[in-house]
């Protein structure tokens, strides 16, 4: 009985120890995202708000955020279902945390390592949709329901492109659970799937960005036609909670992007002779932040470079380019292991 | 052969990684911003902000209550009655401006024969109450003794091309 409760409160501990800072860096997202675009517009992003009267370059500015949507009220539109329309914001998060269980961040520290962790993963992003259709439906606005059923149909489409890029990292390592995927990438940084599966890697973060529709695929949100896109009628906490969704999966994208491709917590010098013996060279949980904050940078960089998709280009590129550049990059992986070009976990 | 150089071309995403280029050499420009309260952008010396009315060196008001300012006003945002004073001269006795009619066209100041009404360089200011958008005669004469050195100085500047 002891045994079973310690054993749920050392759970709920490593909970906590992986949400916790997962929801810091939200927070801090949104600033590094507003400074980001900003020094790309060439301007200087936020630079106000900072603690103690200091202003230490903005960065009390997602704290005040937060503090703001938090005390805003929460307007419940008239004729709205308002069970749904509470629960929607619940659900698009749940999922986003969820997937961060299998995460592994470096080779021990990993809350479920479980068999079927990429199955998982994908099971949950696509879970998220959920949230944005109900969302789009509760509100009973036309924009609402606009911008979901574009996000329905565009997290759908590349939810295919997504799977099957997923699928050449399953032909080369063999495996689905995220840790030995990543223990397969062992050597050098060209035996990190990134260079055998080069398509299929840039396949994947681009379905990526489109499946958490960020710019140039956040046709969901649409401003300029459609407002706001599914959460037009949420506001205070609740919008809150989308915007976190929403930037939890981003960071998931990168993190997954990091470990199914760049080899996770493997060093790039692991078989490089003159750094070989330094601690640059031995994986560590330093290596995997490096490579997720890299990806998440991608994310704001393509935002401030590109301009918003059509919604039949969007189309377009996700059935009749990203999908069959997968399936004809699948059968090259399959060749290469077949015919012996690359060796599984050498 | 053009339509399969075009595919090539998208396939390999070479214009977006040009156009990601791009904002990489943008992101590292020195900025435009410029922080306000702590930097200002130049001011012109013919810049026209708030009102100010302006004394002689011994002290004495300038205005002789000629009411051009009063006529030439577009907004009709001036007011002014006048009376003879006891050693014989044509004063004020009401010099109002209405900051909310105010075009701040600057015609007033170019009517003045003495120069006694000018806008000075003064920009930042504000209102909290009802009725404080009315400057009266007092108030005028203070700005203008407040902001002296500077008046003086953007007219001399000026005083070529007048």
């Amino acid at each position: 009985m002891l045994d079973a409760l310690l054993q749920l409160l050392w759970i709920v501990a490593k909970i906590l120890l992986i949400v916790v800072p997962l929801i810091l860096t939200v927070a801090y997202y949104t600033y590094a995202e507003r400074k980001v675009i900003g020094f790309m517009q060439v301007r200087m992003g936020p630079n106000r708000v900072g603690f103690f009267g200091f202003k230490l370059f903005g960065l009390g500015q997602p704290i005040a955020d937060v503090v703001k949507l938090l005390l805003k009220e929460i307007i419940l539109p008239a004729n709205a279902n308002k069970f749904l329309f509470v629960l929607a914001p619940v659900m698009a998060i749940a999922p986003a945390l969820a997937a961060w269980a299998v995460v592994p961040f470096n080779d021990f520290m990993v809350l479920a390592d479980i068999n079927a962790g990429l199955l998982y993963v994908l099971a949950m992003t696509s879970l998220g949709v959920y949230g944005i259709i109900i969302a789009g439906w509760a509100s009973n606005s036309k924009y609402a329901f606009l911008g979901a059923m574009r996000s329905a149909a565009q997290i759908v489409s590349y939810e295919i492109a997504m799977g099957f890029a997923l699928v050449g990292v399953l032909i080369m390592s063999g495996t689905l659970n995220l840790r030995e995927i990543v223990l397969a990438q062992r050597g050098g940084i060209f035996d990190w799937f990134w260079w055998p599966l080069l398509p299929l890697f840039v396949v994947y973060f681009i379905s990526g960005i489109a499946e958490t529709n960020r710019a140039p695929f956040d046709m969901a949100e649409g401003e300029s036609e459609i407002v706001a896109g599914y959460h037009v009628e949420y506001s205070g906490a609740t919008f809150a909670v989308f915007f976190l969704a929403e930037y939890a999966n981003m960071i998931l994208i990168s993190s997954l992007a990091a470990i199914l491709f760049l080899g996770g917590w493997l060093s790039p010098f692991a078989s490089v002779p003159v750094v070989g013996d330094t601690f640059l060279a031995q994986g560590s949980i330093l290596w995997f932040l490096a490579k997720t904050v890299f990806f998440m940078f991608m994310f704001l960089w393509l935002r401030a470079t590109f301009p918003r998709y059509r919604y039949d280009q969007v189309m377009r590129l996700g059935w009749k380019v990203l999908i069959p550049i997968t399936i004809i990059w699948i059968m090259v992986a399959a060749v290469m292991i077949v015919f012996g070009v690359v060796v599984r976990g050498s | 052969m053009n339509v399969i150089i075009r595919y090539f071309k998208s396939l390999l995403l070479l214009e977006l990684f040009a156009g990601l280029r791009l904002t990489m050499r943008y992101f590292f420009r020195p900025k435009f911003t410029i922080r306000y309260p702590e930097e200002k952008t130049p001011k012109s010396n013919r810049f026209r902000g708030l009102h100010a009315l302006r004394r002689y060196p011994n002290g004495e008001e300038r205005c002789i209550a000629c009411k051009l300012c009063e006529a030439v006003c577009p907004a009709l945002a001036i007011t002014i009655e006048s009376t003879l004073r006891e050693d014989g001269t044509r004063r004020t006795t009401r010099y109002d401006i209405d900051l909310f009619k105010c075009v701040y066209c600057g015609f007033c100041e170019e009517s003045c024969p003495v120069d006694a009404i000018v806008e000075t360089g003064f920009l930042e200011y504000h209102m909290e109450n009802q009725g404080e958008r009315v400057m009266d005669k007092a108030q005028l004469l203070a700005i203008g003794d407040r902001f002296e050195a500077e008046i003086a100085a953007d007219r001399e500047q000026d005083a070529a091309y007048r």
